[in-house]
């Protein structure tokens, strides 16, 4: 038998001065198949048409549509409502900027990451273009897609407890991303480079090892152990810089 | 009135945006692109299976050249494309691709010695050359004389994109996400600008540049069906219809995927047939060799959906509460190959059909996917009608796909298009130098205030704009899909012209204020509906089937008559119907029209053979 869903949505527009900060209930018939794209949809079209969230690819692959799902971050378009109780509570993610009711704008705070972790090779060379592409093992390649499918949903850092307390540190993502490059030969910076990048509180050193951004990814990528191996690589670069030079690494 | 100046702005930043905003910079010009999403979560991020380019590294792919990249490609298009363009692209692609590996794109790559791959189900065992280990791997897809699509793993747009725009923050090109151009400013020689609505805080801008670039994607999402992203919903190709200069090119040539999946209609790659996956019918028989005994399941995109369907229609369909539909089988691949090659299909299939593609079969039935029409450009990538607009991409029509584009040659025509298409709009800026007529820039800006206004405040009537949009889904369900013919394109065109009627008469149910989703949709539903004109009134006119055009009531490809190109304008803003003018397919060929050697038809033959490179005005 089909339920009936009900729905407590986040709502505020800050754009519209009657708005103020509330839960808004709406009640909907469940479907067969129904996803929380297919129910917030319905409720904009039938319901409520200023409703506001994210959608994009609404296939799991593009990270438009985190938010928070009964306390959890997560994607919508694919939470199927039967994983859910019919009483669904839906937030906007926290850290990023709110723009309305459940949409959030992560795409300036993942710009400013970019540049904080400098999220591009680093090389001398230049682009030959008669030259026959540099050789990689496939082995490598692997490596370096296992982490870079990272899809900036923003869930590991809506689920990250330093995160909420410390307004400046730059998360999982960002700290999964230099990792990527540390694998990449094509990116030439040196271990000093990335340390001056991220050995700080703000960064690796800040992480308490909650281990809910892993929990919480929705590409399982393995966020804890990718931490893990930079802090300790950065940890021995910041022990071997303070080395008189004779016994540096 | 917020007013933005740059050298190139970029509508959209997917992949052709963003390629050719990277040539714009590097030569030292001011960019912004603007985005619907944060530019990384542009469309092209979706596509998985790969990009051809004719690099020719393994044992499958041994000897391929683009000379042959091109005949794969003319014989794709069902000779409606451009075949000077074709020529461009094969040339360019393997060098677009060497550049992505150096801006550090993770490609796929040759492991030496022996190897087992799958072909139609059945593994087969090869040795990859010890000289060639580490170099950039090609998978098979349909309608290719060798593997040529250069992959990785499955997830190619995403890994392609994430290294672009690492490049695009490197050189400090401006993004502007969450924005919508609404309009363009032009004045009706010379396109100048934008006007663009923040979907932050509701806000109208005006972005004025000396080139403008529409990069923006297609317009799948007029139909119901369709397994692009939320965002592809045209609205670069409304503005640039409403130009009334602009025209679009062969608005009829849409593309139907073979595999999307039931229900939802998101797609899982070609790259499971050409990894060696099979489709099978509702008694598990594998249907493919019989209708198409060389390519079976790798028979062009087109052919494929086609025998779908009549196999469908033949009572070989698999029932279900969401319509008939096939099997999609690539257990024979193992786990080790859909773990590593295929894992976004497996989350798919995972998450959204609860299955495992390891053990258990996918349902797919073929679904709108692409569309090889577009904003008509030049081979310069310059639009027709309107100088210093330029387009790339899916939404341009450039044209090397004609009436069906090959699996993986749209995610590689991103990056070769934005490459050459970025070296002529450098070329172009180094030229130009724009008088901005400030009167056109106000007369544009009010005359969108007015239109919101207008729409807020239900001046000209009550129309539900969520009950015309599913209107215009309905009569492309009804008339455009797959097979076509005069009958229901007919009902289609006279509910599109009733739907037009009230579009015009929209008024919003809410109060408009910020961001608001409901005056989104509102703003662009009237040019949805002529698009869909469009799409309709040229599949009408076109008493011919070519490519993924096909008319049951003109089964033949006639090049007597019809090798050529549909060019739709909207002339007049309150027109009902769009002008159609054609123009010659190829302006010289290189490969004369003839068999596809797949998808068996009856061709009419042109009657002057042009000869080879000659001028045709057939």
């Amino acid at each position: 038998m089909s339920r009936i869903l009900k729905l407590n949505i986040f709502r505020y527009n800050p754009k519209d001065l009657n708005s103020k900060p509330h839960i808004e209930t709406f009640i909907l018939n469940e479907t067969e198949s129904m996803t929380l794209f297919i129910a917030l949809n319905r409720i904009r079209s039938e319901q409520d048409p200023s409703l506001q969230f994210d959608f994009c690819c609404r296939a799991g692959i593009c990270g438009a549509c985190a938010m928070i799902i009964n306390g959890r971050p997560d994607l919508a378009c694919r939470t199927k409502t039967k994983d859910l109780p019919d009483n669904i509570t839906l937030l906007p993610l926290p850290i990023f900027k709110l723009i309305a009711d459940l949409s959030v704008d992560t795409g300036s705070w993942f710009r400013q990451m970019y540049q904080k972790v400098e999220s591009w090779i680093h090389t001398d060379m230049v682009f030959d273009s008669n030259a026959q592409e540099e050789r990689m093992t496939n082995h490598l390649a692997e490596k370096i897609y296992e982490v870079d499918r990272c899809i900036e949903c923003g869930c590991c850092v809506a689920g990250c407890g330093t995160a909420i307390m410390r307004e400046n540190f730059l998360g999982a993502v960002s700290l999964n991303r230099l990792a990527r490059f540390i694998l990449d030969p094509r990116d030439k910076r040196t271990t000093n480079a990335y340390f001056d990048l991220v050995g700080t509180d703000e960064g690796i050193f800040g992480c308490m090892g909650l281990l809910a951004c892993e929990d919480v990814c929705p590409k399982q990528i393995p966020l804890q152990d990718q931490l893990g191996k930079l802090r300790r690589k950065l940890a021995l670069a910041a022990i071997n810089n303070v080395l008189p030079k004779f016994l540096r690494g | 009135m917020e007013i933005f100046q740059t050298d190139l702005l970029c509508i959209g930043a997917g992949l052709a945006g963003e390629r050719v905003a990277i040539e714009a910079a590097e030569n030292g010009f001011s960019v912004i692109c603007l985005s619907l999403v944060p530019a990384r979560r542009s469309h092209s991020s979706a596509a998985q299976g790969g990009m051809q380019a004719a690099l020719g590294n393994s044992f499958m792919s041994e000897n391929d050249s683009p000379d042959i990249h091109f005949n794969d490609t003319v014989k794709g298009s069902d000779w409606g494309a451009d075949q000077e363009v074709v020529r461009i692209f094969v040339n360019n692609a393997p060098i677009a691709i060497r550049q992505m590996a150096f801006l550090g794109v993770p490609w796929s790559r040759i492991l030496s010695g022996k190897q087992t791959y799958y072909k139609g189900g059945k593994p087969f065992i090869i040795f990859e050359k010890k000289e060639n280990e580490g170099l950039i791997h090609s998978r098979s897809f349909g309608g290719t004389a060798k593997w040529r699509t250069c992959y990785t793993s499955d997830g190619t747009g995403h890994s392609v994109l994430f290294a672009l725009d690492n490049r695009v923050a490197q050189l400090g090109v401006e993004i502007h996400d969450k924005t919508e151009a609404i309009a363009l400013i032009h004045d009706g020689k010379t396109c100048l600008g934008a006007v663009v609505r923040c979907l932050k805080t509701g806000e109208l801008r005006v972005y004025l540049a000396r080139a403008i670039l529409i990069a923006s994607g297609g317009f799948g999402r007029i139909y119901r069906a369709s397994t692009n992203a939320v965002i592809n919903d045209g609205g670069a190709h409304i503005a640039a219809l409403n130009t009334g200069v602009v025209p679009l090119g062969n608005p009829e040539a849409i593309q139907f995927h073979p595999t999307g999946i039931v229900p939802t209609d998101i797609l899982v790659t070609e790259g499971c047939r050409g990894d060696g996956g099979i489709l099978l019918d509702v008694n598990k028989y594998r249907f493919m060799p019989d209708y198409e005994p060389d390519k079976a399941e790798l028979a062009s995109r087109d052919v494929v959906s086609r025998r779908m369907i009549e196999h469908i229609r033949n009572g070989f369909g698999v029932k279900s509460a969401y319509g008939d539909h096939l099997w999609l089988d690539i257990r024979c691949l193992g786990e080790h190959h859909i773990k590593t090659n295929l894992r976004e299909v497996k989350d798919i299939c995972e998450n959204f059909l609860g299955i495992d593609p390891i053990t258990q079969l996918i349902p797919v039935r073929p679904t709108q996917h692409y569309c090889m029409a577009g904003i008509r450009t030049n081979k310069d990538g310059a639009v027709y009608g309107l100088k210093g607009l330029f387009a790339a991409g899916e939404a341009a029509c450039w044209d090397m796909h004609g009436f069906n584009r090959l699996g993986g040659n749209s995610l590689s025509e991103t990056i070769v298009a934005g490459m050459v298409v970025g070296i002529k709009i450098v070329e172009f800026l180094r030229g130009a130098d724009t008088i901005i007529k400030m009167s056109v820039v106000n007369d544009a800006y009010a005359k969108q205030k007015s239109r919101i206004k207008d729409i807020i405040n239900c001046s000209n009537g009550h129309e539900n704009t969520f009950a015309i949009l599913e209107k215009v889904h309905d009569a492309l369900t009804n008339g455009v899909g797959i097979f076509r013919n005069e009958k229901n394109l007919v009902e289609s065109i006279e509910s599109l012209k009733e739907t037009l009627f009230l579009a015009r008469h929209i008024g919003l149910k809410s109060n408009g204020s910020g961001a608001n989703p409901e005056l989104a949709l509102a703003l662009k539903i009237e040019g949805s509906v002529k698009l869909a004109l469009c799409v309709a009134q040229s599949a009408l006119m076109r008493t011919e089937s070519r490519g993924s055009h096909t008319r049951e009531d003109y089964p033949d490809r006639n090049d007597r008559d019809w090798l050529n190109r549909t060019l739709a304008t909207w002339t007049k803003e309150y027109d009902d119907m769009p002008t159609l003018t054609y123009e010659i397919a190829t302006p010289s060929f290189e490969l004369l029209p003839g068999e596809r050697g797949y998808g068996s038809g009856k061709i009419i033959p042109m009657k002057v053979i042009p000869t080879s490179k000659s001028l045709n005005t057939n």
